[in-house]
């Protein structure tokens, strides 16, 4: 057990990571070959609205992975982790407006368009340093951050468990949205921050920036995903386990509950901040809505679809789930809602452990006849 | 029952005119217990006699309405939460056997195992040949030690009953609190157990609460009895059977 | 539209007016005005309802034979409605086959003269109040003599003492009479209670530009001024009031949407994200019950309290047996599958009845507002939700204390096995447990659709609202249920003028999270070990 080995190296003894980060290291190389090099015409080209779209299901995953890791493995279902994934969302939003300067309708080289609109004098407090991009990058990570080391620590030091925190994290995200409508708030009300030009000076339109956005989401799962193995590996990830399946044990065996609780929790909300910061200038657009509590219970769902438990279920469940949203609401509009409410239904009742749960059920049955299959042939 | 200051010099667990009710029901009623360092004590009472509610005063889980609480005769343990109870030395057994079942039999004692409890610690813990020692040594005592790679929730009841125990020992504290060991286990289980529990005591403080009159025959140590949250009678099993309190109580006369 | 009901015995009184009616068609202004003149003399009610209806311009005749004539128009086409009888004289062809009995300046002074006389002198002293209201509230100068008559001849105290007022507003509103007249009534309208006063007296208080009263005699600013701080003062009062009467209505909203929830997740531990469609399907039965009773509004509301009840219940009880039944015991599981129904739901009511907001129609007797006063009046439908959210909370509690099935439903949630080797069918009395929060979730539905419109997202509006009260209050603790929904709705109503809407509800939120992070049980917890996990 005792063993010298570098940490990356161990994490990566266990075939499924390798398979998992080997896939995604191949998506993110030839994806951008598909729509760079591949001329347009092509059965093999990537159109660039596929790219961004693969690009946003990146940072679905990345958010997926964030509330698996509490909820997979330490027992907190937050049904408002939408709420951190709009905060670092709009920490690059308020960057990505400020590089905007001049172009703006308006034409005010400092304040955005919507604060021209409004009759605002000067920039707010709040917005103070988002014209330099690392100031904005520290925000993507402290304003989650913050948000989930305050929540947590009230929350969990007074012992709120269960159904309750799930209520008052919904609870959470739906005051964050109602706030966040408001155009005093100074977040653009209604409409959000949108119409960004550049980022670091790059064009965002550019098919060369989108490629590297996308190229950078696939590293930042790739990364987080390594992250969420080392914890869920180490012993800190079986005290995480410990806390949700027996509490009270873990606490009569001396470990601060809360401390360990908050840890993860922040850890979480600091990742869903990222996937948001990642996905605002692939789409395009942040706005309240992102704070609805309905994008954060749809989290819920490709965690539970994936399989919770299994970091690279969360992301299977991410893209399977994003995937038929896509098709459907493109296709049958009228039928997404019934699929993905019956998805809640069928995954809770036959699908516990989600689709990763029912191919190991199911696999090993397969393999089983695979190998009478093979057998047969060499008689 | 009152115990003066001077007995209080050589405890390990003193509680004062203690009293818990939940919404005017009265589940501990100024009771007062002393432990003495090594002792193995046996508490055996009727249902409701707030056998678990003393436990629960006495980890932190519940705070007492009034009355004194002591470990090692200066810790005032109404202070403290479960955990830091707990890394005082305070171990605790549940009634239902408490493991953590989606982990292996040897992951349970790890995390049992004394040792640094903060969130640091467990991010960069590296197993030491001593901690692996210590566990190998609570598998001789308790067995299982062929069972550490399976899930704690494959096991037997009786073996999860064991495992608890196992992971009370390797947490090493000096007072074991232990409610109904011998619940669920066979008779063969049974007499390991209080051989077990009896080695432990001396070295330990050891509580068991019981209804198992067998097991208390077995322990062969002092026995409270409780009734309706305070002390009834307390001395030799021999003695407390006589007790003119107790069998009113018992046979309810 | 009013509609009179054919009476024979006053056939005679019919035809007289039909007459001067008849007659007014062709007749020149002058005419029209004694033809007016002697219809208000006539003292029949009905002729007031028509004098209305001609000074707002609904009167007319039909050409071929000079009949006085209601149009309705409608989605079916125009009807014509006999204007004494309320007999429906069936469509028309074409709007030129009537004509609008036409009415100038003077006409409208002298109607509006016989109408106010018309409603002073009425039978109902509550109808003499409200007229003595609405002078208040438009006094002009040629009522004064009414007035003044119309104290004369006044029995009843308070209704005189309106009169008094309306008599003192048409003085100072028109600088009638000399100072000393002005200075009586100015000093008597401080005792008044009505808003329209406040205006009235502060017009002696204006000021110039360089900050002097415009009203040059002393005297009355320093009269002026006394009254209007008597009438501010009131009118804060009245304020308060009327803010705890809003804030109890919205408690009393909340208590409707949260109490099946108290049932449901307070009783039965039973997480239901469902409970928002729940309120829903109620709302769109009330819609539903309209559309099958178009000519009987006024009793669809009460047809729509059972339907609902019944249409959420059964949707409960099918929920609960297809679904949360094999989900006890994990309540996040249960939160995640009624989430999804709740999607379903909401579908489903988009397939079936459009994704627009409905509108549902208030029937009369719960629309205006009972005027406690010139400055505080209750609206009818908020009273009556109140007193509604109220019997719906009793009927429950008795339900649960009375009856057997609440002594058998407390019986499984208190101790599942124990009622199940009793002989209760434990399964049976948690789907009809479930059924009845989920009705009056229905229930709640009714009455929210005469508040606000009725759409796919109407229950999820509600629904983390409701948690909140329930949580708020003590899970399982109906009284907690009540007093959490009645002190958030006041606070909510309270907070408002300082915070706007929007801030006030999300101070109430931040409010309850912080609250329940101290207090996780909730204000009237149920305390002991058994609720221990």
């Amino acid at each position: 057990m005792t063993t010298t080995k570098p940490v990356l190296l161990k994490l990566l003894e266990d075939p499924a990571s390798r398979r998992f980060l080997a896939v995604l290291t191949a998506l993110a190389l030839i994806v951008p070959c598909l729509n760079l090099l591949v001329p347009e015409g092509s059965v093999f080209h990537v159109s660039t609205y596929t790219l961004t779209l693969l690009g946003k299901y990146l940072c679905y995953a990345l958010l997926a992975l964030s509330v698996d890791l509490i909820w997979g493995y330490c027992g907190i279902l937050s049904l408002g982790h939408g709420a951190f994934f709009a905060l670092g969302g709009y920490a690059m939003g308020m960057y990505l407006m400020r590089q905007i300067g001049e172009r703006g309708v308006y034409g005010d080289p400092i304040l955005p368009d919507f604060m021209v609109f409004l009759n605002w004098q000067e920039l707010p407090w709040f917005w103070l340093g988002f014209d330099q991009f690392w100031f904005a990058m520290v925000m993507v990570i402290l304003a989650p951050g913050i948000l989930a080391f305050v929540f947590g620590w009230l929350a969990f030091r007074s012992r709120v468990t269960g159904v309750y925190l799930s209520i008052i994290t919904q609870a959470l995200t739906f005051a964050l949205m109602l706030a966040f409508f408001r155009n005093e708030m100074g977040f653009g009300g209604n409409n959000g921050l949108t119409d960004f030009k550049d980022l670091l000076g790059f064009d965002l339109q550019s098919d060369a920036t989108r490629n590297s956005l996308f190229f950078i989401s696939a590293l930042a799962l790739g990364l987080a995903y390594l992250l969420c193995q080392w914890l869920t590996r180490s012993k800190f990830g079986r005290v995480l386990v410990a806390v949700r399946d027996a509490e009270s044990r873990t606490r009569f065996m001396g470990y601060r509950v809360e401390y360990y609780k908050l840890f993860v929790f922040v850890v979480s909300a600091v990742l869903a901040g990222i996937a948001g910061a990642l996905y605002v200038p692939q789409v395009g657009i942040i706005n309240p809505g992102e704070f609805s509590p309905i994008n954060s219970i749809e989290i819920i769902v490709w965690v539970a679809i994936g399989g919770r438990g299994t970091l690279y279920g969360a992301v299977i469940g991410a893209f399977i789930v994003n995937y038929a949203k896509t098709y459907f609401t493109a296709a049958f509009p009228d039928l997404w809602l019934f699929l993905l409410g019956g998805l809640f239904v069928v995954s809770t009742l036959y699908l516990p452990k989600g689709i990763i749960g029912l191919s190991r059920r199911l696999v090993p049955a397969l393999s089983g006849t695979g190998k009478q299959a093979v057998k047969e042939a060499g008689q | 029952m009152s115990l003066s200051i001077s007995h209080k010099e050589k405890s390990i667990l003193y509680m004062s005119g203690v009293s818990k009710s939940f919404d005017g029901f009265k589940a501990i009623n100024n009771l007062s217990l002393l432990i003495e360092p090594g002792e193995l004590r046996a508490i055996i009472g009727p249902n409701g006699a707030g056998k678990t509610t003393m436990m629960d005063l006495i980890t932190g889980k519940l705070r007492p309405d009034v009355g004194d609480i002591f470990f090692n005769q200066d810790v005032d343990l109404t202070q403290y939460s479960e955990a830091e109870i707990a890394n005082m030395g305070i171990g605790r057994k549940f009634q239902k056997p408490t493991v953590v079942e989606t982990l292996t039999v040897f992951e349970n004692m790890e995390l049992a195992l004394a040792g640094k409890r903060r969130v640091r610690d467990a991010l960069f813990f590296k197993s030491t040949s001593a901690g692996l020692q210590r566990i190998d040594e609570v598998f001789t005592t308790i067995g299982l030690g062929d069972k550490r790679n399976l899930l704690a929730g494959a096991l037997a009841h009786g073996e999860k009953q064991r495992l608890e125990i196992g992971m009370l020992l390797a947490q090493d504290p000096d007072l074991l609190l232990v409610d109904e060991p011998a619940a669920g286990m066979t008779d063969d289980e049974t007499e390991k157990l209080s051989v077990l529990l009896k080695s432990v005591a001396g070295e330990h403080s050891v509580v068991v609460v019981e209804h198992d009159m067998e097991f208390i025959r077995a322990l062969d140590t002092r026995v409270t009895v409780l009734h309706e949250g305070s002390v009834l009678a307390e001395g030799t099993l021999e003695q407390v059977q006589n007790n003119e309190r107790v069998i009113e109580v018992y046979l309810g006369r | 539209m009013p509609l009179l009901a054919a009476d024979p015995e006053s056939a005679a009184g019919t035809d007289g007016l039909r007459a001067s009616l008849e007659a007014m068609a062709k007749a020149s202004f002058s005419e029209k005005s004694a033809l007016i003149a002697g219809i208000a003399g006539s003292g029949d009610d009905r002729a007031r309802v028509i004098l209305e209806a001609l000074l707002d311009g609904n009167l007319q005749y039909r050409k071929e034979d000079l009949r006085p004539v209601y149009l309705d128009e409608n989605e079916e086409g125009d009807f014509l409605v006999d204007a004494l009888t309320g007999e429906n004289l069936g469509a028309i062809s074409s709007k030129r086959k009537v004509k609008k009995i036409t009415i100038n300046n003077q006409l409208r002074g002298e109607l509006k003269l016989a109408i106010a006389g018309f409603k002073l002198s009425q039978a109902d002293a509550g109808a003499r109040a409200e007229a003595a209201r609405s002078i208040i509230n438009g006094p002009e100068p040629e009522l004064l003599p009414l007035v003044a008559d119309a104290i004369d001849v006044e029995t009843e105290p308070d209704v005189r003492e309106l009169l008094g007022y309306a008599r003192a507003s048409i003085i100072v509103a028109n600088r009638i009479g000399d100072a000393d007249q002005l200075i009586a009534a100015l000093s008597l309208l401080g005792e008044a209670t009505d808003r329209n006063v406040i205006s009235l007296v502060s017009r002696f208080l204006l000021k110039d530009e360089e900050g002097n009263y415009l009203e040059k005699d002393p005297r009355l600013v320093e009269v002026a001024e006394a009254s209007l701080n008597e009438l501010k003062a009131k009118q804060s009062f009245y304020q308060i009031l009327q803010n705890v009467f809003f804030g109890v209505s919205l408690g009393s909203v909340l208590l409707l949407t949260a109490v099946g929830l108290a049932i449901t997740f307070g009783v039965m531990g039973v997480i239901n994200m469902a409970h928002g469609e729940m309120i829903m399907i109620g709302a769109y039965t009330t819609y539903t019950v309209q559309l099958l009773m178009p000519n009987l509004i006024g009793a669809s509301i009460l047809v729509a309290v059972p339907m609902a009840f019944l249409a959420s219940g059964a949707m409960g009880i099918l929920i609960e047996r297809l679904v949360i039944r094999h989900l006890y015991g994990r309540p996040l599981e249960t939160l995640l599958a009624t989430f999804g129904i709740s999607l379903i739901l909401q579908q489903l009511v988009r397939s079936i009845y459009s994704p627009l907001n409905r509108s549902v129609i208030t029937p009369d007797w719960m629309s205006g507002s009972l005027a406690i006063n010139g400055m505080f009046s209750l609206t009818y439908n908020r009273l009556y939700i109140v007193i509604f959210s109220l019997l719906v909370l009793l009927a429950l509690m008795l339900l649960l204390k009375k009856t057997h099935f609440g002594l058998q439903m407390r019986a499984v949630t208190l101790n599942r096995s124990m009622a199940s080797s009793m002989g209760i069918r434990t399964g049976w009395i948690d789907a009809l447990t479930f059924g009845l929060g989920s009705g009056i979730a229905g229930v709640a539905g009714v009455a929210l659709s005469q508040l606000t419109n009725v759409g796919p997202n109407l229950g999820q509006a509600y629904i983390i609202d409701s948690f909140m009260v329930v949580v708020f209050g003590g899970v399982g603790n109906l009284f907690g249920t009540l007093f959490a929904a009645m002190s958030l709705g006041i606070a909510n109503k309270f907070a408002e003028p300082f915070a706007g809407a929007v801030l006030a509800k999300i101070l109430i939120l931040v409010f309850i999270i912080l609250f329940i992070q101290k207090y996780p049980r909730g204000l009237f917890a149920i305390k002991g070990r058994f609720v221990e996990d």
